[in-house]
């Protein structure tokens, strides 16, 4: 695995023609959530390649059990980005995801993670899901940084399997934290926004 | 006394000269394209050197943003003057690799700026990973492909691309579409591979009496002078332009592109091209008129591509991608002067 990882972040970084831009953010292996607009499979794979390599070490991505366990290949990948696998099919109640991920990163690691749920085939971004907003109720000390991800949905769009290797970039804004008393909704609403504003910075 | 000494430095220079060549590990390069090189490159680090010196000194009347521009070129040049010198110690190969890489790179970032959909995701990755790689391919296996190599893009790349993205069955803005890529193709690819094609060009030189003669100097000396004149050119018009500039050609296209910029660049271009003709199988007049021809090439070159950038609405190609460096924006005058300056010399020269 310690032969794979730095070929696979070099790989990504090749193919994606990534760059990283901090904006009124830097770099900190303190424990964040970096969550994401959601476009392509790489999408896990490229943002935690551009994150330096000593704040990488300590997050994990967030990945769709079903797509990464399907076959030895993605599974051995998954493991060598040391993804965190949620199962989006089967939700138990004792089991729930924000649970799982909570108990993961105990008070070490950092998460990336995709509220949309799955990728979005629209331009426009799709609403969140309530897991950002739970996680962080449970977790308020958690900075919560917005990634807004640029172009590699035509790296590899949905449903394809060979890349194109266009350039992509990987914005990280300010971080955000959940308000007292906030209500679900608008929470969910302000750290939307706070992706989309990346956009056009 | 004076004189002994001189001609003992010259000979001795000549001396460290072959001594030069008969190192290189190389056919590419000859005594002629390495002086050439010398002094292009001591010319910039001098360059680099002046610049440093003016950013160290606190109070000089020239603007600190101009001396940060001056620098950061000087050191851009300075940095591909090295990997060109280097392609040619490495050989042909290396040199047809390099350009192949710059095409790739190029090409990325003139698609990426041009917005494409879903449905032409396949038909690109024939255009990376098809067209782009055989068009170098089919350069490096020799001359004698030159039949092929000259339309699998303009020919076979153009009927492949509109029909590959009609079987993904989206028809939205097609033919728009198609015609980007195709662009794409063509000025980032297809055009650029005649800069390392000019080295397998046999050539000969008129002679004032009799049949012409092999020419004996190197082919890797030629496409420097091609390079080299290409890009002088792009600051020597931009240089023209700050001093005398008044009247601009277009200012919705590029408010730094004027009249004065163009013609003074132009004329001189053409004197360094002139003063160069020793690198090349041209006459001295030729020199100069071939200098004319890839000054008035790149210049629309830059300009074309201007355009293009004005219609996206981004100032460099290297903008949209923060920290990427516009590949694009430094070659744009190369890939439409290379193959006009191809095949005038290959019209004109090329041996029977």
């Amino acid at each position: 695995m310690a032969l794979t990882t730095p070929f696979l972040t070099f790989t990504a970084k090749l193919l994606s023609g990534a760059t990283a831009r901090w904006l009124d953010c830097q770099p900190d292996t303190c424990q964040r959530v970096y969550f994401a607009n959601h476009t392509s499979h790489l999408d896990a794979l490229v943002v935690w390649s551009m994150l330096p390599r000593d704040v990488r070490a300590v997050t994990r991505p967030v990945a769709a059990k079903d797509y990464w366990e399907k076959g030895p290949i993605r599974r051995y990948l998954a493991q060598s980005f040391n993804a965190l696998l949620i199962d989006r099919k089967d939700i138990k109640v004792h089991q729930s995801p924000v649970d799982l991920m909570i108990r993961e990163i105990g008070d070490l690691h950092s998460l990336i993670v995709f509220p949309e749920g799955s990728r979005n085939t629209e331009s426009e971004m799709g609403d969140f899901k309530s897991g950002l907003y739970y996680l962080s109720k449970k977790r308020p000390d958690l900075e919560l940084v917005p990634v807004f991800i640029e172009n590699l949905n035509r790296v590899l769009p949905r449903g394809e399997f060979l890349p194109v290797p266009l350039l992509s970039c990987i914005t990280f804004g300010p971080p955000i934290w959940l308000e007292q008393r906030e209500p679900k909704g608008e929470f969910l609403k302000r750290a939307r926004d706070s992706v989309r504003q990346l956009k056009e910075r | 006394m004076m004189q002994s000494a001189f001609t003992s430095l010259l000979s001795s220079s000549n001396w460290f000269c072959q001594l030069l060549a008969q190192a290189t590990i190389s056919d590419l390069l000859d005594l002629k394209t390495i002086i050439l090189l010398i002094v292009v490159l001591g010319f910039l680090a001098g360059a680099y050197i002046t610049g440093h010196v003016l950013r160290r000194q606190p109070n000089t009347s020239v603007h600190p943003a101009l001396i940060r521009t001056f620098n950061a070129r000087i050191q851009a040049w300075g940095l591909m003057c090295l990997i060109v010198a280097l392609a040619f110690l490495f050989g042909r190969m290396a040199t047809i690799v390099l350009f192949g890489l710059i095409s790739f790179w190029a090409l990325r970032e003139f698609i990426t700026l041009t917005p494409t959909r879903l449905g032409d995701h396949r038909a690109l990755f024939w255009v990376f990973f098809v067209f782009t790689p055989l068009q170098y391919v089919l350069i490096g296996m020799g001359p004698e492909h030159y039949s092929f190599y000259i339309i699998v893009i303009p020919v076979f790349g153009f009927l492949f691309i509109p029909a590959r993205i009609a079987l993904s069955g989206d028809y939205k803005r097609f033919l728009e579409r198609a015609a980007k890529i195709q662009s794409g193709l063509l000025v980032c690819v297809y055009t650029l591979s005649f800069a390392p094609a000019l080295l397998d060009l046999q050539l000969e030189t008129p002679t004032s009496n009799g049949p012409p003669k092999p020419w004996e100097g190197s082919n890797a000396g030629l496409l420097f002078y091609f390079i080299l004149l290409a890009q002088l050119n792009d600051v020597l018009q931009y240089v023209w332009g700050l001093w005398l500039g008044r009247r601009v050609i277009a200012p919705e296209i590029n408010a730094s592109r004027t009249w004065e910029g163009f013609f003074g660049g132009i004329a001189s271009t053409t004197l360094i091209g002139t003063l160069l003709w020793w690198v090349t199988p041209f006459s001295v007049p030729l020199s100069a008129c071939m200098a004319a021809v890839i000054a008035i090439m790149g210049f629309a070159g830059s300009m074309t591509m201007s355009a293009i950038k004005r219609d996206r609405g981004v100032k460099d190609y290297g903008t949209l991608v923060e920290g990427h460096v516009g590949i694009l924006d430094r070659i744009d005058s190369i890939c439409f002067a290379a193959p006009v300056f191809f095949h005038l010399v290959r019209f004109f020269y090329l041996a029977e």
